[in-house]
């Protein structure tokens, strides 16, 4: 131990002569006179008990790696786990960019100061607008599901109704913070969620079913392309046409890496689009990589309805260009509870991430990216079809995720990915409590990330489990 | 004290927006092709998509190649001051942001886990959220913690749903339609109420800097449903009736949520639990050491009493000897506020500085940041056209004051605006001026925390006095400012109106073109 308390690394006032300094600055002999406003009934009487603190990096670094080392991660093993959370290769420019210590450390300048973070953000809005074929993409919120909440609420005011359609096959994960988003029946400004079945043939939604759902009522429909169980919606135009009718709202949610070979939602009639901003450079960090965009068309209507932050490009007094928040005075910092829903901290710093990425790539990236995912996906579900009690479920129109049945097996998912797990591989998420009438049916995602070689090791390490 | 002025000028590169660069056919990142027997099997994937679903026209996005997307990306960090500079951002507690758990968290470790993993498979990252959940448990006096909240407005969010699923669960939903809170309360919290299907009931400030006893007690009622407050708030006040008003919420049956935005000064000092309240917040990406990534990925983490345990949205981490599993929430729970565990790299994060810290460090940075607060205020009070919020109020403030340049702005027609616009001149960040409504004229709130020097703290205030002599000596050098920037101020025109808004250059070259007619 040393003599004297050392000074902390985090903490330069920490040196005793520095604290003496202040305190004689200000009359005092002990720090504890400045607490005077806290009744003495309200205070902590002993000591907080933490672990004992590990001042020094090194072994921190060590106590964290000895815990970290239990993990094992998808990057070492071979993962299929998709349905919200992807693995895609995330560019080493990304990283470098995310760990910039001006867009990692601050919180908040003015215009002029926040320049290169402002215009970063704009350049997010602006390339993704160019992917999704729309003119308002807003800064992005917490997740897609939060996205999808805000984009139903918004659609909800639009039209003054209270009926939200939602198909019966989407994440349970989503699902669940929609339907908090919608709030419980017993407030007065509950919003109704109705589901809309899928077609058991095809996994799609099921428009005779859409049919019936939708009247006058509706203020919504919420659907997903590519959908939760990864099949390409190639009624969508149908689906939108169908709600235009009805005077409801078509929110889309869409992966944006399919956005290089698949139509953009606004192509096909939607009104609202939505998803994750994960998938472009962002790492799944245990699903802490999330990010949600909400995007329309540039029509006053939509855009005073938006609950997120919109940075906006403006010009100096001087003829510059500066980018500069648009219609502060809507959200929560402006007005309090007259505010559309809420906002506050959220992923701005994916936003640029994102940004560095979608610039990578360019738009030939783009296509290779959504090329690539296809054909590997489809080849890997071709493999998986040829294996004896496998059964893929919706064989046509996927993009990088689908349904793969074991029921012919005799064995459970969990028992399969069991298996999996001891040869290093994370088998497809398991479908059957979700949807129980997919059977013991498993989710499997590919993506760039999937060589050959790996899908290849997956069929074989399935045809091993499932005939054994 | 005498600071002597940096003389300091922002990185001007003139950067063009990258929609205006690039040069088709430039790559910056190529996939490799299929594989020749994925091809062979399976064909090109014009062949795999619906034709009326393919994409028609390619995405006008540039095209460059991989060395300038750097090196674009790495001139727009240069040109954001970026906490490079001083950020004294009060209400935002700026903190070191340790490198070591930012190297950490690009570990594939913690970068590379799906959500959906077996359990088997993250018993590092289960170890160290549980781990951190008793450790907020024994800093807030609360039996549990969830991660999910993705902010602190997403934990107040949180709590408006538990006190619907809470009140529910009993029946009184549909009577208990109030949330109480203050004029001094973070906006998000009325909003999140709102959100959530409340009525809010907004308390105002008395004299003494708090809402009265009397005012709390002739708005509760048989309809209150819970009260979301802070405290200290931000101008450093400590409320000492703060147990009676708990009491008397409780008494009303509400619930009492403590949003410990300004928890800093009085970390280890007082524990939420002990005042009474049922839940409170904690934002990581403040109080402990995460960095904040100019808005987020955050983490408001939210605790409660064991009485609403069962409410907390998501999974719950269960510790079985030296195994970590994850279990779904009952039948009461709200669900989820956001998908899975929440920003768990951001948690993991935390927990790292709050072991760098300890107790002793945790309970020194409350000290320092409420010493070099008080420091602060003696100083600044000598600052020309600067006043103390609540002037008539005696004693030491908390962990931050609330300032006011209202005679500043009388004497010289220099707005606090503008005095920030020249703040950043002398290379110290914009510094934070109040949420809404500002209860104080031309406010500005400075925080000092623990991270900054006393050499940094005495820069910062004498850039506020320099600025504020500037002011009165010559007003239009502080009126046309920033000087030292990269660009100028923002001009006059309002981006509130449809013609001149454009958030994406698509609508800007459209909106342009027609001005241009």
């Amino acid at each position: 131990m040393p003599a004297h308390p050392r000074a902390h690394p985090f903490m330069p006032n920490s040196v005793p002569a520095i604290k003496a300094e202040l305190m004689a600055a200000l009359g005092i002999d002990s720090v504890d006179e400045l607490f005077a406003q806290i009744p003495q009934d309200h205070r902590l009487d002993r000591p907080l008990e933490l672990p004992p603190a590990l001042t020094s990096e090194a072994a921190l670094s060590r106590h964290m790696r000895s815990l970290l080392g239990r993990n094992r991660s998808c990057a070492d093993n071979l993962s299929f786990l998709g349905g919200g959370c992807w693995h895609h290769y995330v560019p080493a420019v990304c990283d470098e960019i995310a760990r910039r210590t001006e867009f990692l450390t601050p919180v908040w300048g003015t215009p002029s100061s926040d320049l290169g973070r402002n215009q970063a953000w704009f350049e997010f809005t602006s390339q993704l607008g160019e992917l999704l074929d729309l003119e308002l993409v807003a800064l992005p919120v917490y997740s897609w599901g939060c996205a999808a909440g805000h984009a139903i609420r918004m659609a909800s005011r639009l039209t003054d109704r209270r009926k939200i359609l939602l198909p019966r096959y989407l994440d349970p994960e989503r699902r669940a913070v929609i339907e908090t988003y919608c709030e419980p029946a017993e407030m007065p400004s509950h919003l109704e969620i109705v589901e809309v079945n899928g077609d058991p043939e095809t996994g799609r939604l099921s428009l005779d079913d859409l049919r019936t759902r939708l009247d006058g009522e509706t203020a919504a429909i919420y659907f997903e392309n590519p959908s939760y169980l990864g099949q390409i919606e190639s009624d969508a135009a149908e689906i939108a046409a169908l709600a235009r009718r009805h005077g409801a709202e078509t929110v889309v949610g869409v992966d944006p890496v399919s956005l290089g070979v698949l139509a953009p939602p606004a192509a096909y009639g939607a009104d609202i689009v939505v998803g994750s901003i994960q998938p472009l450079g962002i790492h799944m960090y245990g699903g802490g990589g999330l990010g949600g965009f909400i995007a329309s068309r540039d029509e006053p209507a939509y855009a005073h309805e938006y609950p997120a932050l919109m940075v906006s490009i403006a010009e100096t007094t001087h003829e510059e260009h500066i980018f500069s928040l648009a219609l502060m005075h809507q959200c929560s910092y402006g007005s309090r509870e007259a505010a559309k829903d809420w906002t506050g901290n959220s992923t701005y710093l994916y936003a640029i991430v994102a940004a560095a990425y979608m610039t990578l790539l360019g738009p030939e990236g783009f296509r290779e990216l959504g090329s690539l995912i296809v054909q590997r996906s489809r080849y890997a579900a071709s493999l998986l079809d040829g294996i004896d009690g496998i059964t893929i479920r919706f064989r046509d129109g996927f993009f990088k995720e689908f349904v793969a049945n074991f029921d012919d097996t005799g064995r459970t998912v969990a028992e399969i990915n069991k298996t999996l797990l001891d040869r290093g591989i994370f088998g497809g998420i398991d479908l059957s409590a979700r949807f129980p009438d997919l059977g013991q049916s498993a989710l499997y995602c590919v993506t760039e990330v999937h060589e050959q070689q790996d899908l290849d090791r997956l069929a074989a390490a399935l045809r091993e489990v499932c005939t054994r | 004290m005498t600071a002597k002025l940096r003389r300091y000028h922002a990185a001007v590169w003139d950067e063009p927006i990258v929609m205006e660069m690039g040069v088709p056919g430039r790559r910056g990142f190529h996939f490799p092709e299929a594989e020749a027997a994925v091809r062979d099997a399976i064909g090109t994937a014009s062949d795999l998509i619906p034709s009326t679903m393919q994409r028609q026209s390619r995405p006008e996005l540039p095209e460059m190649s991989e060395p300038d997307v750097l090196r674009h990306y790495l001139h727009l960090s240069q040109e954001t001051l970026g906490m490079m500079g001083i950020s004294l951002f009060g209400t935002c507690t700026m903190k070191y942001n340790p490198r070591l758990t930012e190297n950490l968290a690009m570990d594939s470790s913690i970068a590379d886990l799906h959500p959906d993993q077996d359990p088997d498979t993250m018993q590092g990252t289960l170890e160290i959220l549980a781990n951190f959940e008793r450790m907020l448990c024994e800093l807030s006096g609360m039996d549990h913690f969830t991660f999910q909240p993705a902010g602190g407005a997403d934990a107040a969010y949180t709590h408006a749903c538990v006190t619907r699923a809470y009140h529910a669960a009993r029946g009184e939903l549909e009577q208990r339609n109030q949330i109480i809170t203050s004029i001094q309360a973070h906006p998000c919290n009325p909003a999140t109420a709102t959100a959530a299907g409340f009525e809010v009931l907004t308390l105002m400030l008395e004299d003494n800097g708090y809402p009265s006893l009397d005012a709390l007690k002739s708005a509760v009622s048989e309809r209150t449903a819970a009260l979301m407050i802070n405290n200290p708030d931000d101008m450093g006040i400590y409320n000492p009736e703060i147990k009676e008003w708990v009491r008397i919420v409780h008494e009303a049956g509400g619930l009492c949520f403590y949003d410990h935005a300004n928890f800093n000064g009085v970390m280890s000092k007082i524990r939420a639990r002990e005042l009474g309240f049922d839940a409170c917040m904690f934002m990581l990406h403040k109080t402990f050491g995460v960095s904040k990534g100019g808005g987020g990925p955050a983490v408001g983490a939210y605790g409660c009493s064991d009485e609403l345990a069962d409410y907390l949205p998501g999974r719950r981490i269960v510790r079985q000897g030296d195994y970590y599993t994850l279990r779904d929430g009952g039948h009461l729970s709200v669900g989820r506020v956001r998908e899975y565990l929440g920003n768990v790299q951001q948690v993991i994060k935390a927990y790292a500085w709050t072991r760098a810290m300890g107790a002793e460090g945790i309970r020194e940075a409350s000290d320092i940041s409420v010493l070099v607060n008080n420091y602060m205020e003696k100083e600044l009070l000598k600052v020309p056209g600067l006043t103390r919020s609540h002037p008539d109020i005696e004693g030491w403030r908390i962990e931050m004051t609330r300032y006011s340049l209202g005679k500043l702005y009388e004497d010289t027609g220099v707005t606090v605006v503008d005095v920030s616009n020249r703040m950043v001149d002398y290379g110290v960040d914009a510094p934070w001026l109040s949420h809404e409504p500002w209860i104080v004229p031309q406010p500005i709130t400075p925080e000092a925390g623990e991270m900054w020097s006393k050499e940094d703290v005495d820069y910062w205030i004498a850039v506020l006095r320099q600025v504020c002599e500037e002011a009165y000596s010559d007003p239009d050098l502080v009126r046309n400012a920033p000087h030292n920037q990269a660009v100028h101020r923002q001009g006059p025109t309002s981006l509130d109106e449809p013609e001149n808004w454009a958030m994406t250059w698509r609508a800007y070259q459209r909106k342009r073109a027609t001005r241009r007619r």
